[in-house]
């Protein structure tokens, strides 16, 4: 649904990467993987559509509809929508301020699917951690995208609460062939959900199915 | 009471400015503008003397000054919140100075700089009702055309972003609906204290109610009360009816950070 073939990007003088191809099914969970600064949030902007490439093509199918899950967001305790209050936020456009019969039943969906039904009218700001993280995904799926895209949202939640954030994307990906790709630096999460992995180095990439990472990651614990 | 037109007139003001209010407030509320309304006007207050001085109505020379700089600092500021804090501050000094330079050079009494800082409900003709009506309503109806997107952008600015909403654009479009507002706003409460009723019901509002648009009706209601209540009390007493929306305002946020520091304590 989404082939990336010789891209390049260049800030001025200085070269991110070049040379990268990949592809992305449908059904794929593709984890990218990558030091700081190697340049996953780059290459997820461009396949956004929000940097041009200097060279290459990103080709993809014209029924594609991403979502997209930010890495930061600066949301205080006294954020006062409720969890489905905010999911519903990503009903944007020119359409009449309230909200359809089928754009409320789909936001009740979504919760259903993430485990927020007993919280959802709670307020977001006084939600925990992974809470939060689901409620933003939550948000990204109410739009019905085809592939979802989680920059480092396990970043800061604790080891159990991560491990549940993700069986909850596994659980999307194979009941309903949600296509993912899963920017991350946990490596114990990487090896245990996503099929296939795309690791960016300064000095080039690899990319393969899962269980050939671990074999190339012997000897090379810098990731 | 309502047998003087004045306070018919006065009346009809103050609710659809407490309508605009509630509605806009609970935008600058999660946009965290409240020092840019304040600014805006600031430079209401230079406006209106140049609209003195030009020999025009205060209220087109408000209109003018808050739309043209309202602009500017959205051009100026950017998405950079800390330079955002520093470009409202120099333009907001060099608006104030503005003001009373052109206060000075026109010949009007200094009871007409006090009823542009202050407010004054007697001044409100029945031509000023209606051009202020229009206003509100222009206002109200954008709002209501780009609502589901101007909600996305206040509510959750970087998730708009990735869900490819024209966020900097709406930002302008929102900074000139704000100078609108307080444009129409200081007609009662006097450019001084805009922020009465365009931040205090909406920030009162966030703790009662957990949705957009129960905000609104709930900053609408907070807003009415204080102007309702205001001017009756003002009609009694002869004071000025904008230290009695101020303190009814007031009280109301107060009580609702009550309310908020027991809820906390409840659900912890």
């Amino acid at each position: 649904m989404l082939s990336v073939n010789d891209l390049a990007i260049n800030f001025g003088s200085t070269t991110v990467f070049d040379h990268l191809s990949f592809q992305v099914d449908q059904g794929d969970f593709l984890a990218v993987i990558g030091v700081n600064g190697v340049g996953k949030t780059t290459l997820i902007k461009t396949i956004l559509g929000q940097l041009k490439p200097t060279a290459g093509t990103i080709e993809t199918n014209p029924q594609l509809k991403i979502g997209y899950v930010p890495q930061f967001r600066n949301l205080d305790s006294e954020y006062p929508l409720t969890i489905a209050d905010f999911v519903s936020l990503n009903f944007t456009g020119w359409k009449l301020p309230w909200l359809s019969k089928k754009e409320r039943q789909r936001v009740q969906t979504v919760i259903k699917q993430l485990e927020l039904t007993p919280i959802a009218n709670r307020p977001l700001g006084r939600a925990s951690g992974g809470e939060k993280q689901k409620a933003y995904l939550a948000q990204a799926l109410v739009a019905e995208p085809n592939l979802l895209i989680l920059d480092e949202s396990t970043a800061s939640l604790d080891p159990t609460t991560k491990q549940e954030l993700l069986r909850v994307v596994k659980d999307l990906n194979q009941r309903l062939g949600l296509t993912i790709i899963f920017i991350s630096h946990d490596m114990e999460l990487v090896n245990e959900y996503p099929n296939k992995y795309l690791w960016l180095r300064s000095d080039g990439y690899s990319q393969g199915p899962i269980a050939e990472l671990e074999m190339k990651l012997r000897g090379e614990a810098d990731v | 009471m309502f047998s003087f037109e004045f306070m018919r007139n006065a009346y009809t003001a103050g609710t659809l400015i407490a309508i605009v209010s509630g509605v806009m407030g609970v935008f600058v509320i999660a946009r965290k503008m409240a020092f840019m309304t304040h600014t805006l006007s600031e430079i209401g207050f230079a406006g209106a003397s140049f609209g003195m001085f030009a020999g025009w109505s205060p209220l087109n020379g408000m209109l003018l000054f808050t739309i043209v700089s309202s602009i500017l600092v959205g051009r100026l500021s950017g998405t950079n919140e800390s330079r955002r804090e520093s470009v409202i501050s120099a333009i907001s000094g060099l608006f104030i100075g503005l003001g009373i330079l052109f206060l000075a050079l026109s010949d009007q009494s200094s009871s007409y700089a006090t009823n542009i800082l202050f407010g004054s409900v007697v001044g409100i003709s029945r031509a000023d009702v209606w051009q202020m009506s229009i206003l509100s309503l222009a206002i109200l109806l954008v709002v209501l055309l780009v609502y589901r997107n101007l909600k996305d952008a206040s509510f959750d600015p970087t998730g708009a972003r990735a869900n490819g909403v024209a966020v900097n654009i709406l930002g302008v479009v929102f900074l000139v609906l704000l100078a609108l507002s307080v444009s129409v706003a200081a007609q009662i409460v006097g450019s001084l204290l805009i922020f009465i009723l365009l931040t205090l019901p909406a920030a009162s509002a966030r703790y009662f109610a957990h949705s957009v648009s129960g905000m609104m009706l709930t900053a609408v209601g907070c807003a009415l009360l204080g102007v309702w209540l205001g001017l009756y009390l003002g009609y009694l007493t002869n004071w000025p009816v904008t230290f009695f929306i101020a303190v009814i305002e007031a009280a109301i946020y107060g009580i609702a950070l009550l309310v908020n520091h027991y809820q906390s304590q409840i659900t912890e």
